[in-house]
């Protein structure tokens, strides 16, 4: 096989993210249930941050060179082990363990029990602070790693991601990278309804951070997203504000009634990977 | 008893009435031997060699003796601001890289209002974070909102978190480095400014999970921590007087406590025990020390001495500490009473 041969088999950003989100599917059929609309929407960012941004080593997880992600919305776990088994951190064979008595892939995720995990989340809104620290602590040691988190629209809620903000400024956290999933739904209902947070780009802004708002579902809008936070000149800490749609990439599911822990039947786990392929194909 | 902070006036019916101490005022009695930010020097001189150790606070540096650290390693020192719980998340990230974070604030802060922050990224990812908090118990006249009466009950009841009560500087001194030493983390009541010298007269070392018997006596066992145990040995040589031998096992570790020296030191015949120690009566010092007890099958006559179950009054620490029954002349009158 030629080198251009194998460059054409590597598998595109759009089939990594095809792939996370069959990851998910399958792990929600294991439980029945689970947080698989979050999965769906934030599949696309998961798959830029993997597989284009992030730098790691699959067989080291610890490696002191990499690129730290904190999942700070620790229900988004599904979504994140699906990312996991496709970079090759976490075996594929783990998947049918998901939210499984002695599994390493319980619900909300958790530092202690995962491969790549990097902080125990689902208590929402530490995530940020955690990664403030993280990149003082890089920046004293001289590394040039950078810290991503994600957390969800309904964290902005919580008064210690807005301490976190304000000190993330500060210190001029440059190899700071926050995305912030705005797919406008919390435990109660629409985010918006819950605590309005707009204008969002705005008020971030406000704090001090270089902030760009994108459509997270827009795979190139997403790669250029991280790649103006990667080259952004700024001593800043940088924002990717992406507005999501929950269900992403299964119709049946995009249009289903909002809710936070979406009720998906046992017979319809076979149907939403079909419908996922089938759109992967048109 | 009178600390050397407290001013008098005079109240209405012309008696002389003590007024609340400034914030930062010393618990040490007038004349006491004392020195120092014990816990900012230790940690001073710690840190020229731990070249891993850090300080972070917010925005209470000055009132917890980490100025003196910031001073002399001000690229090592992380101001926070007055956010506790970004403080304490910012910790577990900058010890996940490797530093050792010594974090200061209120006792208050830290066990209450960034309890979760504490529970869930630093013990809960065990995390080499060192935690010293000022105004433990009731060392402060400023009312609940300063007074940590229940930090004990709620650092113990945290998996992962060691407790550390210590009694004065010469203690501080010692814990900064053990704490440093122990892997994991370590959250230590502090007592900062001047701080009360004590222990020195009685040839102690501190050792991390270890009790003292600091001296012996044939009728009453103090089992004690950090301020009450120096307000027990007060009470133990005015109790002389009475012709009661009294002894004093100290107990700085709450947790892991050293469960085995204080059911030998209770198991021995005819001494009333007495748990004494700066901290609500739940929770605390006392009801561990009772429940090894009862699990070791050993029954003597118990007492506990330790804050009411309420929401403590504001105003002077002496008359306070008297009204609470923590003060060495409140400990005297209870014991002779028991006995």
């Amino acid at each position: 096989m030629t080198r251009a041969e194998l460059r054409t088999n590597e598998p595109t950003i759009a089939d990594r993210a095809y792939r996370i989100r069959r990851n998910a599917l399958r792990m929600g059929e294991v439980q029945g249930q689970g947080y698989i609309a979050q999965a769906l929407d934030i599949a696309d960012v998961l798959a830029v941050a993997y597989f284009h941004a992030m730098r790691y080593r699959p067989e080291d997880p610890a490696w002191e060179e990499r690129d730290r992600f904190l999942l700070s919305n620790g229900h988004y776990a599904i979504a994140l082990y699906a990312a996991l088994i496709e970079a090759g951190i976490v075996p594929e064979a783990e998947l049918e363990t998901y939210g499984s008595d002695e599994s390493r892939l319980p619900m909300s995720g958790m530092a202690s029990y995962t491969p790549g995990m990097e902080m125990s989340g689902g208590s929402l809104g530490l995530g940020l602070s955690i990664a403030v620290g993280m990149c003082l602590g890089l920046k004293r040691k001289g590394s040039d790693s950078r810290v991503f988190t994600l957390f969800s629209d309904g964290e902005l809620d919580e008064g210690s991601k807005w301490e976190a903000m304000m000190s993330a400024a500060h210190y001029g956290l440059d190899n700071l990278v926050a995305i912030v999933d705005v797919n406008n739904q919390q435990a109660d209902g629409p985010s918006k309804q819950m605590m309005g947070f707009e204008p969002l780009a705005d008020k971030i802004r406000a704090f001090g951070w270089f902030v760009q708002r994108i459509d997270g579902n827009d795979l190139d809008a997403v790669v250029a997203a991280f790649d103006a936070a990667k080259n952004h000149e700024g001593a800043r800490p940088r924002m990717i504000i992406a507005d999501t749609l929950m269900g992403k990439g299964v119709p049946f599911l995009e249009r289903r009634e909002r809710n936070h822990f979406m009720r998906v039947d046992q017979h319809e786990w076979q149907l939403a990977l079909q419908a996922l392929e089938h759109g992967r194909r048109a | 008893m009178k600390t050397a902070n407290n001013t008098m006036t005079t109240g209405s019916a012309g008696k002389p009435r003590l007024t609340t101490s400034a914030m930062i005022a010393s618990i040490a009695a007038e004349g006491q031997r004392t020195k120092p930010a014990p816990f900012g020097n230790a940690l001073v001189e710690l840190a020229r060699e731990r070249h891993d150790i850090v300080g972070m606070t917010a925005d209470l540096g000055k009132y917890t003796d980490l100025h003196v650290f910031a001073k002399e390693f001000p690229d090592r020192y992380y101001q926070m601001g007055m956010a506790e719980q970004l403080l304490f998340g910012a910790a577990s990230g900058i010890a996940a890289e490797g530093f050792t974070p010594f974090v200061t604030t209120y006792a208050v802060f830290a066990a209450r209002r960034a309890y979760d922050f504490i529970h869930q990224t630093i013990a809960e990812e065990d995390r080499n974070v060192k935690i010293a908090c000022a105004l433990p118990g009731l060392t402060s006249g400023y009312g609940p909102s300063h007074q940590a009466a229940e930090d004990l009950a709620l650092f113990r009841a945290m998996p992962n978190m060691t407790v550390i009560d210590p009694c004065d500087a010469l203690e501080i001194e010692q814990a900064v480095p053990a704490m440093a030493s122990h892997q994991g983390p370590v959250y230590m009541r502090l007592l900062r400014g001047q701080v009360p010298l004590v222990l020195d007269e009685y040839g102690y070392k501190f050792e991390l999970g270890k009790a003292k018997l600091l001296r012996d006596g044939a009728d009453v066992l103090f089992v004690s921590s950090g301020l009450l145990t120096m307000r027990a040995l007060e009470a133990a040589r005015q109790l002389e007087a009475d012709k009661i031998r009294a002894a004093v096992l100290h107990v700085p570790t709450i947790k892991p406590l050293d469960t085995e020296a204080i059911v030998e030191a209770c198991r021995k015949p005819g001494r009333l025990v007495v748990v004494a120690e700066n901290h609500t009566v739940i929770g605390g010092l006392g009801e561990a020390v009772a429940s090894a007890l009862m699990r070791a099958r050993v029954h003597p006559a118990f007492q506990h001495i330790g804050l009411p179950d309420e929401f403590l009054a504001a105003g002077a620490l002496p008359t306070l500490h008297d009204r609470y029954g923590i003060s060495t002349e409140a400990i005297c009158t209870a014991v002779k009473s028991w006995r």
